[in-house]
């Protein structure tokens, strides 16, 4: 079943960065690629937890701003130590300059 | 004793950050042999840092696993813990245990880190250290609210420490014997925003003071201090002097070691046979003129690592990474990437919401080091950029890294 939320205006988040959004409690990272398509995934890294966020965007790939740990946010894919479990990733779509995430 | 290009077993001595790190960057490069680790500490494979941080200030500590058991099963790791290298049997290429046990090798990496170093004055044993899971269980039970710590150098872990300490509601006090707090790790003026945050928090630090001895008193501890009347009085003196890295393995088998053992830009001793890294090698950095230095933190052992086992495996690949630590203390996150030694000129970039950034340029304009100190991660995405300038030698123009509002990342790009 979807759940379609509303998770932030297309240009609140820069190309090839990151933003937070928390909703219902629970932290989303949402992802605007170098080719402006938008992803979402879980805001916490697998590894201790930090918030994403706050790390560096490069091409597909998030570095956790803690320990450097990386994940490919466009399939949630871990990539190497210290990261032992890929990060969950969810449907996203656009419409009307909004981003809206899938939470299911 | 030579190596072939044949390697079927490899032994790693050390199970902590970097001797894991290891076994699963094998497995990961397909490495299908045997892969033994041996440690002499009692526990499966953890992560040191939480353990002056996020772990002490918890009621109970339990470890951060590097490697979990499951993982480690995965990979056909074999973790021989509470188990001591004894020596090593260079000749016959055997790794002789302290029951006397021998476990062949045809690589073999030394990641046997270092120890914390002990105090070098009267009633020095007092002083609890601070580097292993049962280090922090021992201190842990120690703290709580009320109880007044003393914590002897102001370096990164005697901060963290202190920073622990009083959020648990501990009454602490640092004394340092140099001029200034983390003299060693940061410019002067990143330090003084730690310490100011200490200050805030009710924390002392004392710098310039020399301890003379401790003895007991009353039930707890009093720390001689030169030139004071009185001594310091505590429940709890903590020591964090530094480490000692953990060589004698090593010496005893004969490899040359400065600070360190010592290995070239591969990681290798001069065994071919034999590897180091992590806390306890000494290594020339190709980004620094290739001075020999050792480093002590995660990042060094955890990068060193995927370098020593690709080239066990027969691979070329030069240790080039850019030194990195982070630290945190209350809610302020430090973040340190580059060697500042060379730093002739300084351009802060003030990033906001109590953030800020300080750059060391060379003299030709290279930017060598970069520190940033805010609340949590938030320097942490202008760090990174900065580690990537560094390790590209790139010459910044100083306006635009000191111009909050243009993002770092473009410089990379320009």
């Amino acid at each position: 079943m979807s759940n379609w939320t509303r998770a932030c205006g297309t240009d609140d988040i820069d190309n090839e960065d990151v933003i937070p959004v928390a909703i219902d409690g629970h932290d989303y990272a949402v992802y605007r690629s170098p080719d402006d398509d938008y992803f979402a995934t879980d805001g916490h890294c697998t590894h201790e937890a930090f918030l994403l966020a706050e790390g560096l965007v490069m091409d597909n790939i998030i570095e956790c701003p803690k320990h450097n740990g990386r994940f490919d946010y466009t399939t949630g894919e871990g990539k190497g130590a210290p990261i032992c479990e890929d990060l969950r990733t969810y449907p996203v779509k656009v419409e009307g300059g909004s981003v809206y995430i899938d939470l299911g | 004793m030579a190596a072939t290009g044949n390697v079927e077993r490899i032994v790693v001595v050390g199970t902590g950050e970097c001797g894991a790190r290891v076994a699963r960057e094998l497995r990961e490069r397909g490495f299908a042999g045997a892969i033994t680790m041996i440690g002499d500490e009692p526990h499966t494979t953890y992560e040191r840092p939480p353990l002056s941080k996020s772990a002490l200030i918890s009621d109970e500590i339990s470890p951060v696993e590097v490697l979990p058991v499951a993982r480690l099963a995965e990979f056909d790791v074999e973790l021989m813990s509470g188990t001591a290298v004894e020596s090593l049997d260079r000749d016959r290429m055997l790794a002789v245990l302290s029951d006397g046990g021998e476990v062949p090798y045809d690589r073999l990496l030394l990641a046997t880190g270092a120890r914390a170093r002990t105090l070098p004055i009267a009633g020095g044993e007092f002083a609890l250290t601070l580097r292993t899971i049962d280090d922090a269980r021992a201190l842990r039970a120690q703290l709580g609210p009320g109880r007044s710590v003393t914590v002897i150098g102001a370096g990164l872990i005697g901060l963290e420490v202190a920073a622990s300490a009083r959020q648990l509601g501990c009454d602490v006090t640092v004394l340092e014997v140099a001029p200034r707090a983390l003299g060693r790790a940061l410019p002067a003026e990143m330090a003084d925003v730690l310490v100011k945050r200490h200050a805030e928090e009710g924390v002392e630090v004392l710098c310039g003071v020399l301890p003379t001895g401790i003895s007991r008193l009353d039930g707890g501890l009093a720390v001689g201090v030169e030139g004071f009347d009185q001594p310091i009085t505590a429940d709890v003196v903590i020591a964090g002097i530094g480490v000692t890295p953990n060589v004698e393995l090593a010496q005893a088998a004969g490899l040359r070691c400065e600070n360190g053992i010592a290995v070239n830009d591969r990681l290798r001793t001069d065994d071919p046979a034999i590897f180091a890294a992590g806390d306890c090698c000494s290594f020339p950095h190709p980004l620094y003129g290739g001075r020999r230095i050792r480093l002590e933190s995660w990042r060094n052992a955890h990068d060193q690592a995927a370098v020593a086992a690709a080239n066990m495996l027969d691979g070329d690949e030069q240790h080039a990474a850019v030194p990195w630590f982070w630290s945190d203390q209350y809610d302020l996150g430090l973040q340190h990437a580059g060697l500042a030694d060379e730093a002739a000129s300084a351009v802060v970039r003030d990033s906001g919401n109590g953030s800020q950034i300080r750059f060391a340029l060379a003299l030709d304009g290279r930017l060598v080091a970069a520190s940033g100190v805010g609340p949590g991660t938030s320097t942490a995405k202008d760090i990174r950029v900065a580690e990537m300038l560094i390790a590209a030698g790139n010459r910044p123009d100083p306006e635009v890294v000191a111009d909050a509002s243009v993002p770092l990342k473009e410089l990379i790009k320009s």
